[in-house]
């Protein structure tokens, strides 16, 4: 086995090692802070809530329901009485850029080191055995978690009112590697996301009271 | 070579055996019924159960928790943190007497229960702040 390669297998160990740790790590302690409102709470609570007119919690929330169907969701649980609706779907991961982005850099780097090594020891590298080859890892697939809670607006008085509601809408995802690994477990923050939502309920909201 | 590769992938099955998957996990808990409840459970003084429970849903948006699952006749709400990790909390609310509601909160994260108290309080001091009313320790 020559020089490179060796030397490649082994950080490999070593970062497979690694990883393992990491993994059991994952069942070993709580953040500190994960029940603690953050300073971003605020500011995300405004990206993920829009107070809604002219309409009531459950054509609000039949309506919510369409523009999840609309982007493919399946409906896990609901429980009209408390205003909620849980979905979810799973879809490719794969990010056509990132794959090939990997791939670049990888044969970038295995190029720059096989010369490395061949100025430094002369030519003959290239016979080792190409079992690392083939493992670059990237993201396959994903599991995406929504939930939707409504809630009367109130009025002046501090009374729920009928014909107008809060709602609000926060999304996760899973996101398992090409080793079957989770590469990914977050909360989307990103404000596109929760804009284009909130675009396709008014729609939707507009549609639902057309046909009532 | 060979006996080297297999090394972390020996060593990574017998710490995964020492940190979980035997039937004893099952009826398994650290700490007695008294201690988890002294630090899990809380009492409010309401006796409307559904506002309770919607505020309850309100903090764990907040604290950027997704829903996996609400029932208001059982006052049950279930939900999930992704955040690097995966947390998971199950909130109950029933009534105390005639003039309280009882919330308790039990959660996990990845295969391990929260057995610190510190979240627990964090969680009861922002559902506090949701519901406008303090939360008092049960005896």
């Amino acid at each position: 086995m020559s020089a490179p390669r060796a030397a490649r297998g082994r950080l490999r160990r070593v970062v497979s090692t690694a990883l393992c740790f990491l993994l059991l790590a994952g069942c070993a302690t709580v953040p500190d802070n994960s029940m603690q409102l953050s300073a971003d709470s605020l500011q995300l609570r405004q990206l993920q809530t829009r107070r809604i007119e002219g309409i009531d919690e459950p054509a609000l929330l039949a309506a919510s329901v369409g523009v999840l169907q609309d982007l493919g969701f399946n409906i896990d649980e609901s429980e009209t009485r408390l205003g909620v609706i849980v979905a979810s779907k799973n879809r490719s991961a794969v990010d056509v850029g990132d794959a090939v982005g990997d791939l670049v850099v990888d044969s970038l780097v295995k190029a720059a080191l096989d010369a490395m090594f061949s100025a430094l020891f002369g030519d003959n590298f290239d016979e080792g055995d190409d079992e690392d080859e083939d493992d670059i890892v990237y993201d396959v697939t994903q599991k995406i978690h929504v939930s939707i809670v409504t809630r009367p607006a109130l009025d002046s008085l501090g009374q729920p009112r009928k014909d107008a509601q809060v709602l609000r809408i926060t999304i996760q995802r899973l996101v398992w590697d090409s080793e079957g690994r989770i590469s990914h477990a977050e909360s989307i923050e990103d404000p596109k996301v929760y804009q284009k939502f909130f675009d396709r309920l008014s729609k939707s909201i507009f549609l639902e009271l057309q046909a009532n | 070579m060979r006996i080297r590769s297999l090394l972390p992938v020996v060593l990574g099955a017998a710490l995964l055996l020492g940190c979980a998957s035997s039937i004893d996990q099952v009826m398994k808990t650290d700490q007695s019924a008294v201690q988890l409840r002294s630090y899990q459970e809380r009492a409010f003084d309401t006796a409307d159960k559904e506002q309770t429970l919607r505020s309850v849903i309100a903090t764990l948006q907040d604290l950027s928790f997704v829903l996996d699952k609400a029932d208001l006749d059982l006052g049950v709400v279930s939900a999930t943190k992704l955040s690097g990790y995966q947390l998971r909390v199950t909130v109950t609310v029933r009534p105390r007497g005639s003039s309280q509601m009882l919330v308790r909160a039990n959660a996990q994260q990845g295969e391990l229960a929260v057995e610190d108290p510190k979240p627990y309080q964090d969680f009861f001091t922002a559902l506090e702040k949701s519901m406008f009313l303090t939360a008092h320790q049960v005896e």
